[in-house]
């Protein structure tokens, strides 16, 4: 891990050279995988991660099954060279955290109830982690989502903001979540402008909330078209070239 | 965590909502009846039970020395744990912790060490080597809803507690806590925010949002929780709430 820097914003401009309301680098891509219903990769930044959809499928074990909808089921990951020092495989309290409020921020957006008795997985594995991880995980799976088919209400589009030295900013990277001052991950419905993901720790007044939550919400709506983007590129059928 | 309600009390419990009314008769933005004993327990360092209506929590503050995080050599070590266990609902289940005990502890340790609520630089033994380890043991003893706001009112209420620890080593003159966080879930149902959400509001809700502050009403955590979703509005209102209730229930804190 880098020593802490003195600043985290010079001239109005961040570590990696990008101005407090700019979002990293996004790639993403659907239908990555084979065998999985669907999927999707996502580059944020330096973070790399893969989501994959099985499902609407018949659930196991048998007593989870609902009679009157679909169990959707969340599992981040992250892969133990994803992070500097070597993580130890398997869940930790903060994956079984971040898995649950995931799975939440996709509830109100699958038509569960179209598939009674089923179980729709979505799988995240985190390959290389470089901040807002989760986020990312979501944007992936958001992707996967419907690259599976799975009927949905909308997209789900997340990122984070954050406080670093007094000022507010857009997706942060590991600098930026190490050393500054809050974290706030968000993830919403980019059509309807609802928020079905809300964490954040730190330190925020009332102002620099509202600050944050606007700038969220605006870069959530970029990485919306890039999530569309992403889809059109599978299933859109290219002109004959003449 | 959701449990299965009949639609009939889904139906009564929305219905009344919708009116800005609730089941027990309580208003919007009012708490069950809260109150907190602390030092109950001789045998740990700092210990709180508190109640908010039906619902208890008890916790509990262990200091022992430990082994300091390579990336903090001198300073202490928090850890929070909570234990759903069977004895609080007839839902909650034996075995390792699932993801609501541990969502519960993390919402209430992220409160904790965000506001700076503990001066962690303080508890250094040997730098590298030896440092003091604060454990906060949450141990819900009756679930009726919101075990979040019991918790961590519990946490913190124990964290004050802690006098000067008795324990061989210690030479600091008192512990060294100093804020007061305090955790507000809001809940939302049929578009309608509430407080402190009862059992069956809990399990009816669209969604909940627990927002942590602390003395001068800055934000130091957030939880949104639930299956639904909250709009911008939702949010900041859900704000106004918390701060207002927050500092209603510091005074149980002394």
């Amino acid at each position: 891990m880098m020593e802490k820097p003195e600043k985290l914003i010079v001239d109005g401009k961040r570590l990696d050279g990008r101005s407090p309301d700019e979002l990293r680098p996004l790639k993403i891509e659907a239908g990555v995988l084979k065998r999985a219903d669907g999927s999707a990769y996502v580059e944020m930044g330096k973070n790399k991660v893969l989501a994959a959809v099985y499902g609407p499928r018949e659930l196991h074990p048998r007593h989870l099954q609902q009679p009157d909808t679909a169990i959707l089921r969340c599992r981040y990951n992250m892969a133990p060279f994803s992070v500097d020092e070597r993580k130890r495989p398997g869940p930790d309290r903060r994956s079984v955290e971040i898995s649950k409020v995931i799975r939440e921020a996709f509830e109100p957006v699958v038509f569960t109830k179209l598939y009674p008795r089923s179980g729709i997985d979505v799988f995240i594995e985190v390959l290389q982690a470089d901040a807002g991880t989760r986020t990312a995980g979501i944007n992936a799976a958001a992707v996967a989502l419907a690259d599976a088919g799975v009927p949905m209400r909308d997209l789900v589009s997340a990122v984070a903001v954050g406080k670093v030295d007094d000022t507010i900013v857009l997706d942060l990277m590991k600098d930026e979540d190490n050393y500054g001052a809050t974290d706030m991950p968000i993830a919403m419905l980019p059509r309807k402008k609802v928020i079905t993901l809300l964490q954040m720790d730190g330190h925020f007044t009332p102002g620099e909330f509202e600050r944050a939550i606007e700038l969220a919400m605006k870069g959530c709506e970029q990485i919306y078209e890039v999530q569309k983007q992403a889809l059109k590129a599978k299933y859109s059928t290219k002109p004959e070239e003449e | 965590m959701y449990e299965l309600v009949s639609t009939v009390k889904r139906d009564y419990i929305v219905d009344l909502a919708r009116q800005g009314k609730r089941t027990d008769a309580r208003a919007l933005d009012q708490y069950r009846e809260v109150s907190v004993e602390t030092g109950l327990i001789e045998s740990a360092q700092g210990s709180a039970l508190v109640k908010i209506g039906n619902t208890q929590v008890l916790a509990g503050v262990k200091i022992e020395r430990g082994e300091p995080f390579p990336d903090t050599p001198s300073s202490g070590v928090l850890m929070v744990n909570a234990e759903l266990r069977p004895i609080a609902s007839p839902t909650f289940e034996l075995g390792p912790p699932d993801e609501n005990s541990i969502e519960l502890a993390r919402v209430v340790d992220r409160g904790i060490r965000e506001s700076e609520a503990i001066d962690l630089d303080k508890l250094g033994i040997t730098p590298g080597e030896e440092v003091w380890m604060v454990y906060i043991d949450l141990h819900a003893l009756d679930h009726d809803g919101n075990l979040l706001d019991a918790a961590s009112l519990a946490a913190v209420a124990a964290l004050w507690n802690v006098k000067k620890p008795q324990v061989e080593g210690w030479t600091l003159e008192e512990f060294p806590v100093v804020k007061k966080p305090v955790a507000v879930t809001v809940a939302k149902i049929d578009g309608k925010l509430m407080v402190d959400p009862s059992l069956d509001e809990q399990n009816v809700m669209d969604a909940r949002l627990t927002i942590t502050t602390t003395e001068d009403d800055s934000i130091c955590a957030m939880q949104k929780g639930g299956i639904g979703y909250l709009t911008v509005e939702e949010i900041k209102a859900a704000y106004e709430l918390a701060r207002a209730k927050a500092a209603e229930l510091r005074r149980h804190l002394g």
